[in-house]
């Protein structure tokens, strides 16, 4: 029985950490949203880890928060320890790791989604998507019920025919229990999108009673407390402590001796894993040589007594399980509440994306998350966040939000998926940004918050906030360059003391704040005119002044880079009809439809040499002549 | 409507014969403007794959035998009508020879044109060799063509080594700073230095081997110095009688420098005879000082010429003054009349001394020991890695200086991320000389390098 409910615009499917920053975004730009999840109950679920941040991930959620995402927020309100992970390693490394309580954080965001105007929360299935010319008409349910839209962002995470495997033994699940979406993929399938196949898992549960914390190490969060949003202000505190253990020869041995009861080594698996996140038992594999393993034992929340175990993921049966964590160091005892278990998912081929997260080959359809082939909370948030954007946008017919490599992390992630693809779960890394210098967590704020205020999703006071905050790090950097300090007994001692040369002369302050070896708070008491500066104003009148010269670099390099972004290659062109290209780049080229020189560029297959071509091709008379884009001019 | 263009098609330098290349729907009839063949018959009635016999004409006056060889659209390299004008390969004539067909309505090709058009008109099917534009990014030239083995040889693998290593570090911090609960051990700063320091002693020794050979390849821009009379020309005559091609010396009437190249048992030198150094008010003469100065500051080598039959003067010592930091040969001429000259005047930095005597035609063998020496150009391994040209040489350039920076980011105790940061741009710039990764620079800088004639 077919029933069609009034229009909307925009329908998000799955209420994961895509789609609640998808709905947040598209409903607070004015579109009227639809969110619909499998069930209530698992809006903005942690399936996995209790936490979120850490290396490069805690640069998406400053970044989601500096565009206007609600993830810092949240994660702010809810958290239970926080650290700074990598501090002495230099800021563009520097990330921020908060353990969260699971359900707070999911209680805390289905408020903020049932209070948001123009959203429409939905418990339903949603099993097909209505296209007419190409273009996304509705959404229909599993009671078969219709949704008339303009634009559906897919956020299914691990749900698209999710199948869970422990042992030998495997049945169709959603994460943490769910029932699996049905119907979905070949319906997609049907529409032209390629589907494949990815695999994640997640370690096991256990209780807080069974462990002797005598035989683990203690893990503290930090002292002063950096919070994820620009936004939070207040005294932040730890609430909880953190676990570490360790794997050791027994332990290694009882898993490599289950290897054949593994699903992923008995070939039962065909979806690919990811390789930053391996399974204990990949680890035991893989490196072979390497003595123990660490594991991080965490609160899952302040109301339960459930502990994760990190780095401990595996899909070996449950009595293997059992054994393998018995011979660990203080859990000799440990009673699992809930299984490790590898669960296989349907995700897209992301190649298929434009860097709104648009199909190019459908108007109004939007992929994010673990439905566009990565991992992690934070990659799925900030990809929903664009595509929330994006869908809202087009329907208002205003130019589309494209985040390059060089403006953020973000930016990085999407076109990494968009451009390279990716064959395993994607997740993000500092290492995958050659501009981190000036990516950094600390400057997500003024790199992207004019963005947001722009769209429309940052407030007029953290706006004005922001420009205060501006003006106060001009001013301390302009004073530094005025400024004289002078040499004095106290400051050598301390020059010395820091392992830097001692001043024969007068100083400008500016030269001082550049020794790597000095920093801000240092020579305070030799700089008496100096004001009195909040840390993130001081960090980055610091940050600014030290690494002056490769932040010069950097966006030399950045101008160099958007220059070849800048030629644009048209959707329609049929790379095969340019002679001069190699067969493998005409190919990939046009599988992948790049939209720019630049990211022709970084298809693998396609040679320097085959960028000469295109660019040369580019110059040519045939190029400005090409095919417009006429469908569309017609309409 | 495309432009006619020309340019020279064979290396700068000297040879039995130059090729200039004309292409465009004008070429035909350009070429007849300048061209008197000796049949009497124009060019224009020539069927492609076509040649004549004849001289290149400025107005009335002959300036070279030549060959123009006919090809018409779109038999051709181009795919358009194409003249070839095959003349002497003296550097000046061959020049000469480009200016007046320039004259007769050809533009000047920009680099890289021929080939440009080849590709726009369908006549470079890429897969002839390869692709046309992996060609291109080895510059085109013999020179360079021989270059494109070594990349694939020695060279080759000796970048890959470098940036092997270099990517092997990079990819230990990146994983130290991704997964800092993993305990992955720091990198080692004495281990990071060590590796860092052997990447650039390793392009340190590439940049000096092309060094060496660009002087073998290309010649060596020598000047010659000295006061009025000191026989500036006597040596220019002694080293042009050395040579076996034809050598023209043209006096620029704009310009003060008289150029000539000449080869010494092999040695090819690209001689700058620099007239005017001295103070003047005469603005003609100043334009000449002006390039006097620039030839000095390109110079791979001076010569002094010094006259023995003189005593030190004043004008000596003010010329003597410019040359330091300059690698000098001191030439003193006329060693066969009476030694009036005190050469324990001549300042230190003088790197040789050699006598030479224009009259009895000795010195000239000295003079070549002396160059050799001095340039070290017999220390030159004809098997080691070289870089193939001016484009590879600047990565390397770049490689070097961000490992030199990564270094000091290290030694001053930057944190790093910043070690990380330049380890990994020259990792970039490595690639770039390997042609493994493009920017826009590198396209640029390849069709702007590449042998305008190919």
């Amino acid at each position: 029985m077919i029933y069609e409910t009034e229009a909307y615009d925009i329908a998000v499917v799955g209420a994961g950490h895509a789609g609640c920053e998808a709905a947040l975004a598209a409903a607070r730009l004015g579109l009227r949203t639809l969110l619909f999840t499998i069930s209530l109950d698992g809006i903005a679920n942690l399936p996995c880890n209790p936490s979120i941040g850490g290396t490069a991930k805690g640069h998406l959620v400053r970044e989601i928060d500096a565009l206007g995402g609600e993830m810092g927020r949240a994660a702010d309100q809810t958290f239970l320890q926080s650290r700074m992970l990598n501090l002495g390693k230099g800021p563009a490394v520097h990330s921020l790791r908060a353990q969260i309580d699971r359900v707070q954080y999911h209680n805390l965001m289905k408020k903020n989604l049932e209070q948001q105007d123009n959203l429409f929360v939905k418990q339903a299935e949603i099993i097909d998507i209505r296209v007419e010319d190409r273009r996304v008409t509705g959404v229909v349910t599993k009671l078969g019920t219709v949704y008339p839209v303009k634009a559906a962002i897919l956020c299914c995470g691990t749900y698209l025919n999710g199948l869970i495997h422990i042992g030998g033994v495997h049945y169709e699940s959603g994460p943490d229990g769910c029932v699996p979406a049905k119907g979905l993929t070949e319906n997609l399938q049907q529409l032209g999108i390629e589907m494949r196949r990815f695999k994640t898992g997640t370690p096991s549960r256990v209780h807080k009673r069974s462990i002797d914390f005598s035989g683990l190490e203690r893990q503290q969060g930090d002292e002063e407390i950096t919070p994820f949003s620009f936004e939070t202000t207040g005294k932040l505190e730890n609430k909880v402590d953190c676990y570490i253990g360790y794997t050791n020869d027994e332990t290694h041995r009882v898993i490599r001796e289950n290897l054949d009861r593994s699903p992923l080594y008995g070939g039962l698996i065909e979806g690919v894993g990811p390789r930053y996140c391996p399974s204990i038992e990949d680890k035991v594999v893989r490196f072979a040589d390497k003595e123990r393993h660490q594991l991080f034992i965490e609160p899952m929340g302040l109301d339960t007594e459930e502990m994760y175990l990190q780095g401990m993921s595996s899909s070996l049966p449950e009595d293997v399980q059992i054994a393998f964590l018995h011979t660990i160091r203080g859990l000799e005892h440990v009673e699992i509440m809930r299984n490790a278990y590898a669960i296989e998912y349907d995700c897209c081929n992301p190649q298929q994306l434009l860097p709104t997260l648009e199909f190019k080959q459908l108007k109004g359809l939007y992929g994010a998350g673990q439905f566009n082939g990565t991992s992690g909370y934070e990659e799925a948030a900030a990809q929903g966040l664009v595509a929330g954007i994006n869908a809202a946008l087009a329907i208002m017919g205003k130019e589309p939000l494209v985040l390059d490599r060089a403006s953020s992390y973000i930016g990085t992630l999407i076109d990494d998926i968009t451009v390279k693809g990716c064959s395993d779960p994607y997740r993000m890394m500092t290492s995958r940004s050659e501009y981190r210098l000036i990516l950094r967590q600390d400057n997500a704020d003024q790199r992207l918050t004019p963005i947001g205020y722009r769209l429309g999703l940052i407030s007029e006071s953290r706006w004005r906030h922001l420009q205060d905050k501006l003006r106060q790090i001009a001013a301390e950097k302009a004073r530094l360059g005025q400024v004289n300090i002078r040499p004095s007994a106290g400051l050598n001692a301390l020059l010395e003391q820091k392992g830097t040369s001692p001043l024969t002369g007068g100083i400008k302050g500016i030269d001082l704040l550049r020794r790597p070896q000095v920093g801000y708070p240092d020579f305070a008491p030799f700089d008496p005119g100096r004001p009195v500066l909040p840390r993130e104003i001081w960090e980055q009148v610091e940050v600014e002044i030290k690494y002056e010269g490769y932040i010069r670099r950097q966006l030399s390099q950045v101008a160099e880079m958007r220059k070849l972004e800048q030629k644009p290659l048209p959707l329609e062109l049929d790379y095969a009809k340019i002679a001069g290209l190699r067969l493998e780049a005409q190919e990939k080229l046009n599988k992948i439809k790049p939209l720019s020189v630049g990211q022709a560029s970084r298809i693998s297959g396609v040679s320097p040499a085959d960028i000469s071509v295109l660019l040369l091709w580019l110059s040519s008379p045939f190029a400005r002549g090409g095919d417009p884009r006429t469908e569309d001019e017609e309409e | 409507m495309e432009k006619t263009i020309a340019a020279i098609a064979t290396p700068h330098a000297v040879g039995g014969i130059a090729v200039i290349r004309v292409s465009g729907p004008d070429a035909i009839a350009v070429c007849d403007r300048c061209f008197q063949a000796v049949s009497g018959r124009p060019l224009s009635v020539l069927s492609g794959y076509h040649a004549a016999y004849g001289t290149v004409m400025d107005g009335r006056d002959p300036v070279d035998e030549a060959v123009a060889l006919v090809y018409r659209a779109p038999k051709s390299y181009t795919g358009e009508d194409v003249v070839e004008i095959s003349c002497h390969g003296g550097i000046y004539i061959t020049q000469e020879v480009l200016r007046i067909i320039l004259r007769s309505g050809a533009v000047p090709a920009a680099a890289g044109e021929f080939t440009k058009r080849a590709f726009l008109n369908g006549r470079l099917s890429l897969t002839q060799a390869e692709a046309v534009m992996d060609l291109i990014a080895s510059q085109g030239q013999q020179s360079a063509r021989a270059a494109v083995t070594a990349m694939q040889g020695a060279l080759y693998r000796q970048i890959s080594d470098v940036k092997d290593s270099l990517v092997a570090v990079c990819g230990h911090l990146s994983a130290w700073a991704d997964y800092p609960e993993e305990e992955i051990p720091a990198v080692g700063q004495e281990s990071l230095l060590q590796t860092l320091s052997a990447a650039e002693s390793t392009l340190e020794k590439l940049l000096r081997q092309f060094d060496s050979g660009r002087l073998v390849r290309s010649g060596i821009r020598t000047v010659i110095v000295g006061k009025p009379n000191v026989g500036k020309s006597t040596l220019m005559n002694l080293l042009s009688g050395c040579q076996k091609s034809i050598v023209t010396e043209i006096a620029g009437t704009t310009r003060d420098v008289i150029e000539e190249t000449v080869q010494i048992d092999g040695l090819i030198l690209n001689l700058a005879d620099t007239a005017g150094m001295r103070e003047t008010e005469d603005p003609v003469e100043q334009a000449g000082v002006a390039l006097s100065a620039r030839k000095l500051e390109q110079a791979d080598l001076v010569l002094a010429l010094f006259d023995s039959s003189l005593p030190f003067s004043a004008e000596d010592e003010q010329l003597i003054g410019r040359l330091e930091g300059k690698k000098t040969i001191a030439v003193i001429n006329k060693t066969d009349l009476v030694q009036r000259l005190d050469e324990r005047l001549l300042p230190p930095y003088f790197d040789q001394i050699v006598r030479i005597s224009a009259k009895q035609e000795t010195g000239v063998k000295d003079l070549h020991n002396a160059i050799t020496h001095l340039l070290k150009i017999s220390d030159l391994d004809p098997n080691a890695p070289m870089l193939a040209n001016e484009r590879q040489r600047r990565a390397a350039v770049t490689a070097r200086q961000y490992i030199a920076e990564a270094k000091d980011a290290l030694v001053s105790g930057m944190t790093l991320d910043a070690v990380t940061i330049s380890a990994e741009s020259a990792v970039e710039a490595l690639l770039e000389l390997t042609g493994e990764r493009v920017t826009d620079a590198v396209v640029d800088e390849v069709f702007s390098h590449f042998c305008v004639g190919k």
